[in-house]
C-alpha cells in the first residue's frame, strides 16, 4: 500500500511537471520568441484557460504528499524552509503577471509583467530541478528525521552538511529548464503561426541540443556521485524501461523537430519528461528523502501515514483523479486549435 | 523576538487573514453571479447578463489574487508547522488533499470555460460553468473547515503509541459536528460580504449618478441578499455556534464575553476594556442577566467565569479575543439593522431617492470584511493555548529546526509582496468600478470583453 501511494504521488507530480511544465517553458521563452505586444498575447492566451488547472496539480500532490507521507512532508517542507518560500513568492509573481498584464493598456505595464512572467517561470523551473537534484544527492537528516538546511554552503555535494545549491544541483536545474524550454516551445509551435511560430521552432531546435548535452553530463554526475542509484536498475532490471522511455523521447523530439512535426515532438518531450521522472523515483525507492547518512533516511515506511488513512485515500483519490481527468480532457477539446486574438481572453 | 512559535504564528495570522479577504468575496459574488445568469435566462433581459459579465470580472481578479495568497497556506503547514504536521498529517491531510481533488480542479476547470468561453459555447454552457464555479469554491470552503473543525473538536481519532494521531473514523472526521455549524456560519458571512459589495457599488452608482439602470439592479439584488445573509448569521448559525463554544470550550466563552467571574445570573458586556492583571473590565456597559438567558434560554442560570478554569488553559491574548468577538457581534447586529431599514424603504419604493441611506449602504462596504475577519479571529484565539483542542499545545507544534530568524525573513517578505499585491488589487478595481458593468454591452468589441481568466 505503501509503495502504490509512492508511485501515485510520483504520478501526480509528473502530471505537474508535463502539464505545468509547458507553461513554465513558454514563459521562459515568451519574451525571445514573442517579440511585440500581439505576439506575447497569443503566447499568453495558448495557456490562458489551463495554466490555473495545471498549477492544481502541484497543490494536489502536495496535499497528496501530506496525507499519505506525513513525516517525509514535515520534514521536507521544513527543512526547505527558505527554497520552498522562495518559490511560493515566483508562484505568485506569475499567477500576478499572467492574469494582471492585460488590465491596464500601458506599454510600461505590459513590459513589468512580462519581465515578473519570465523571472517566476525560468526561476520557479530551475528551483523545481534543484529541488529533485536535492533529493537525489540526499540531505542531512538527523535521527529525529529533521534537518535544515541553508540554501548554500560551500557548494559541494560531498560536503556533510551541503546546501540547497551546489554544483550538482544546479546542474539539475538547468537540466530542467532546458527540458521545459523544449517541452513548452513544442507547445507554442502547435498553437500558434507565422513568425511566432517560426521562432518557437528555433527555440525548439536549440534548447534539444542544449537538453541533449546536459542530459549526458547530468547523468554521468548523477552515477559518479550517488553510484547506489544503479542499484535499484541492478535489483529489478525491468526498471530499464524508464530510461529507455527518457532516452526514446529525446531523440523523437529531435526527430520530429527535423520534420516539422510538433505536435509529435510535444508528446515526445512528455514522454522524455514522464522516463526522467519515473527513473528518479524508481532509483531512490524505497526511500522518499534519502539522507546523508543512509541509516537516517525516509522510506515508504517509515514515513507513511496509517494504513485506514490509505485505504480511505485510495477511494476518494480514486473519485477525485476520475473527475479531474474528465475536467481536463474537457477543457483541452474545447480550446483545442491554434489561438488567435480573435476569441475571448487576454 | 526571538522565539519562533510567536514569529511563526504571526506569519500564519498575517498571511490567513490577507488570504481571507478575497475567498470571502468570490465565495460571495460566485452565489450572486449564478442568481444574476440565472435571472438572464429566465428573463432574457440582457442588462443581467452585462451585470454577470462586469461582476464576472471582479470576481476573476479577485480570485486570482485569493489563489496565489492561497498557495503559501497549505505549504505553510509543513514549512512552519512540521511537529504538528507529522503529529496530525495522518488526519487534516485527508481533509486538504481532498481539497485539492474536489475543489481546485473544479472550480479552475470552470472558471477558464466561464471567463473564455461565453461566445464560443453559449449561454448554457457559461450559465453551467458559474454553477460549476460557485460549487467549486463552497466546497473548497467545506473542506478547509472541515479541516478547522478537526482542530476545534478533535474526533474520529485515536493516538499511537509513538505520539501522534491516526484517523479511526473517516466519516466522523467528514461530519464533525463543528463543522455544519461553522461551514453555515462562514458561507454566510462570505454572503453577507459578497451582497454588501454589490449594494455598496450599486449605492454609489446611484449617488454618482452614472450608470443607474445597473445601480438600481446591484442595490435590488444586493439588498435582498443581504438582509437575509445578515439575519442568517444571528439566527440560527451563530447562536448554534456560540451554544457549542459554550459547550465544548466554556473557558473561550469565559475570554470572549470578558467573564472572569462566575455569577448568578450574568449579565453581558457591551463595550468595556478587559483587564487580565486585574481580572476585571474597566469602564463597563452592561445589560443585566442577559448572558444567562442568552446561552441557557434562563434569566437566572450561573455562567462560568475564566476562575474556574487553570490559568494555563486559559486563551493566551484574552483582550484581542474579546474585542474580535465583540467586533464580530456588533457589526453583525448593524448589518441586521442597516439591511432591514433599507430593504423596507426598498419595499416601500423609496430607496432610491433616500440618499443618506444610499450613503449607508455605500459606506458600510469595508465592514463585513472587518467581521468576518474578528469572527475567524475569535475562533482561532479562542482556540489557543491549543493546536489540536485538548491535544497538541501551539508550542509543541512548531518546525523543531527552523530558526526565528529564517521565519522573520519570510515574514518580512511576504509583508512587502502583500502590500504590492494590496495596492494593484486596489488600482485596478478603482478601474473596473469607473468602467463599469455599460462598457460590458458589446461583447463583440475588443476591449469590452472579460480580459482575465482565473
Amino acid at each position: 500500500m505503501e509503495t502504490l501511494w509512492f508511485v501515485l504521488v510520483a504520478f501526480m507530480l509528473t502530471m505537474y511537471v508535463l502539464l505545468d511544465g509547458f507553461d513554465l517553458g513558454a514563459g521562459t521563452i515568451h519574451h525571445f520568441v514573442a517579440k511585440n505586444d500581439q505576439e506575447r498575447r497569443l503566447v499568453l492566451r495558448s495557456i490562458g484557460p489551463v495554466w490555473d488547472g495545471n498549477e492544481v496539480w502541484i497543490i494536489a500532490a502536495g496535499g497528496t504528499l501530506f496525507f499519505s507521507f506525513p513525516l517525509l512532508y514535515a520534514s521536507s517542507f521544513s527543512g526547505f524552509y527558505l527554497p520552498l518560500i522562495i518559490v511560493l513568492w515566483l508562484l505568485m509573481i506569475r499567477g500576478l503577471s499572467i492574469e494582471l498584464r492585460s488590465h491596464i493598456e500601458s506599454p510600461v505595464w505590459a513590459s513589468f509583467w512580462d519581465g515578473m512572467f519570465f523571472l517566476g517561470s525560468s526561476l520557479l523551473t530551475v528551483f523545481y530541478g534543484v529541488a529533485l537534484g536535492n533529493v537525489v544527492r540526499g540531505v542531512p537528516l538527523g535521527e529525529n528525521g529533521y534537518f535544515f538546511q541553508a540554501l548554500w554552503t560551500n557548494f559541494s555535494p560531498t560536503n556533510p552538511n551541503p546546501g540547497i545549491l551546489d554544483w550538482y544541483t544546479v546542474l539539475t536545474g538547468l537540466l530542467a529548464l532546458a527540458a521545459l524550454v523544449v517541452h513548452g516551445a513544442s507547445w507554442v509551435v502547435v498553437k500558434t503561426e507565422d513568425e511566432l511560430n517560426a521562432r518557437a521552432r528555433r527555440a525548439a531546435r536549440i534548447s534539444w541540443m542544449v537538453l541533449v548535452a546536459l542530459t549526458a553530463i547530468t547523468t554521468a554526475a548523477t552515477f559518479s556521485l550517488r553510484p547506489e542509484m544503479l542499484s535499484s536498475f541492478s535489483e529489478r532490471p525491468w526498471g530499464i524501461v524508464f530510461p529507455a522511455l527518457a532516452v526514446v523521447g529525446l531523440a523523437l523530439v529531435g526527430y520530429f523537430g527535423f520534420k516539422g512535426r510538433y505536435r509529435a515532438a510535444f508528446f515526445s518531450s512528455g514522454a522524455y519528461i514522464a522516463g526522467m521522472m519515473a527513473s528518479t523515483a524508481f532509483a531512490i525507492y524505497p526511500n522518499v528523502l534519502p539522507a546523508v547518512e543512509p541509516e537516517n533516511s525516509l522510506t515508504v515506511y517509515n514515513a507513511s501515514g496509517s494504513a485506514y488513512s490509505l485505504a480511505v485515500g485510495l477511494a476518494w483519490w480514486s473519485i477525485g483523479m476520475v473527475l479531474a481527468a474528465i475536467y481536463f480532457v474537457l477543457i483541452y477539446r474545447l480550446f483545442r486549435g491554434k489561438v488567435s486574438l480573435e476569441d475571448d481572453g487576454y | 523576538m526571538e522565539d519562533p512559535t510567536l514569529i511563526s504564528r504571526l506569519q500564519f495570522a498575517f498571511t490567513i487573514v490577507y488570504h481571507y479577504l478575497f475567498p470571502q468575496l468570490t465565495m460571495g459574488l460566485a452565489l450572486l453571479l449564478v442568481v444574476l445568469k440565472t435571472l438572464y435566462l429566465r428573463r432574457g433581459d440582457e442588462t443581467y447578463n452585462v451585470a454577470a459579465r462586469f461582476w464576472g470580472k471582479i470576481f476573476a481578479i479577485t480570485f486570482v489574487l485569493g489563489v496565489v495568497t492561497g498557495i503559501p497556506m497549505e505549504f505553510q503547514f509543513g514549512t512552519n508547522w512540521a511537529a504538528f504536521s507529522a503529529f496530525a498529517g495522518d488526519i487534516i491531510a485527508q481533509t486538504l488533499a481532498m481539497e485539492g481533488a474536489f475543489a481546485f480542479f473544479l472550480e479552475s476547470a470552470f472558471l477558464g470555460i466561464f471567463l473564455f468561453g461565453e461566445r464560443r459555447f453559449g449561454q448554457r454552457v457559461h450559465w453551467f460553468s458559474a454553477l460549476m464555479v460557485f460549487l467549486g469554491t463552497w466546497a473548497s470552503g467545506y473542506f478547509i473547515l472541515a479541516t478547522n473543525a478537526w482542530m476545534q473538536n478533535p474526533v474520529g481519532y485515536e493516538e499511537v503509541a509513538s505520539g501522534g494521531v491516526q484517523i479511526s473514523d473517516y466519516w466522523a472526521v467528514l461530519m464533525n459536528p463543528y463543522v455544519f455549524v461553522q461551514f453555515a456560519h462562514n458561507q454566510g458571512g462570505a454572503v453577507v460580504t459578497g451582497s454588501f459589495v454589490m449594494t455598496g457599488l450599486g449605492a454609489y452608482y446611484l449617488l454618482a449618478r452614472q450608470h443607474e439602470r445597473y445601480g438600481r439592479m446591484f442595490v435590488h439584488v444586493g439588498l435582498v441578499a443581504a438582509a437575509v445573509a445578515s439575519l442568517w448569521m444571528l439566527f440560527p448559525t451563530g447562536h448554534i455556534a456560540s451554544e457549542q463554544v459554550a459547550e465544548k470550550k466554556p473557558v473561550a466563552l469565559a475570554a470572549m464575553e470578558g467573564q472572569f467571574e462566575t455569577e448568578t445570573p450574568a449579565g453581558i458586556v457591551l463595550i468595556g476594556q478587559p483587564d487580565v492583571e486585574n481580572r476585571r473590565i474597566d469602564n463597563p456597559i452592561v445589560v443585566p442577566a442577559a448572558l444567562s438567558y442568552l446561552i441557557y434560554q434562563n434569566w437566572n442560570a450561573e455562567v462560568q467565569g475564566l476562575e474556574v478554569f487553570p490559568e494555563e488553559d486559559w486563551p493566551d491574548n484574552i483582550p484581542l479575543l474579546y474585542y474580535s468577538y465583540h467586533v464580530m457581534v456588533g457589526l453583525g447586529t448593524i448589518f441586521i439593522a442597516i439591511t432591514l431599514v433599507a430593504t423596507f424603504l426598498l419595499w416601500r419604493r423609496k430607496l432610491f431617492e433616500s440618499r443618506w441611506m444610499l450613503w449607508v449602504l455605500m459606506l458600510a462596504t469595508p465592514f463585513p470584511f472587518i467581521a468576518n475577519t474578528a469572527g475567524w479571529l475569535s475562533t482561532e484565539l479562542g482556540r489557543q493555548p491549543w493546536l489540536v483542542y485538548g491535544l497538541l499545545r501551539t508550542e509543541e507544534g512548531v518546525s523543531p529546526l527552523v530558526s526565528s530568524g529564517n521565519v522573520l525573513f519570510t515574514l518580512i517578505g511576504f509583508a512587502g509582496m502583500y502590500l504590492i499585491m494590496g495596492l494593484l488589487y486596489f488600482v485596478l478595481m478603482v478601474r473596473e468600478v469607473g468602467h463599469g458593468p455599460e462598457g460590458e454591452q458589446a461583447p463583440s468589441g475588443e476591449s469590452l470583453r472579460p480580459p482575465e481568466g482565473g
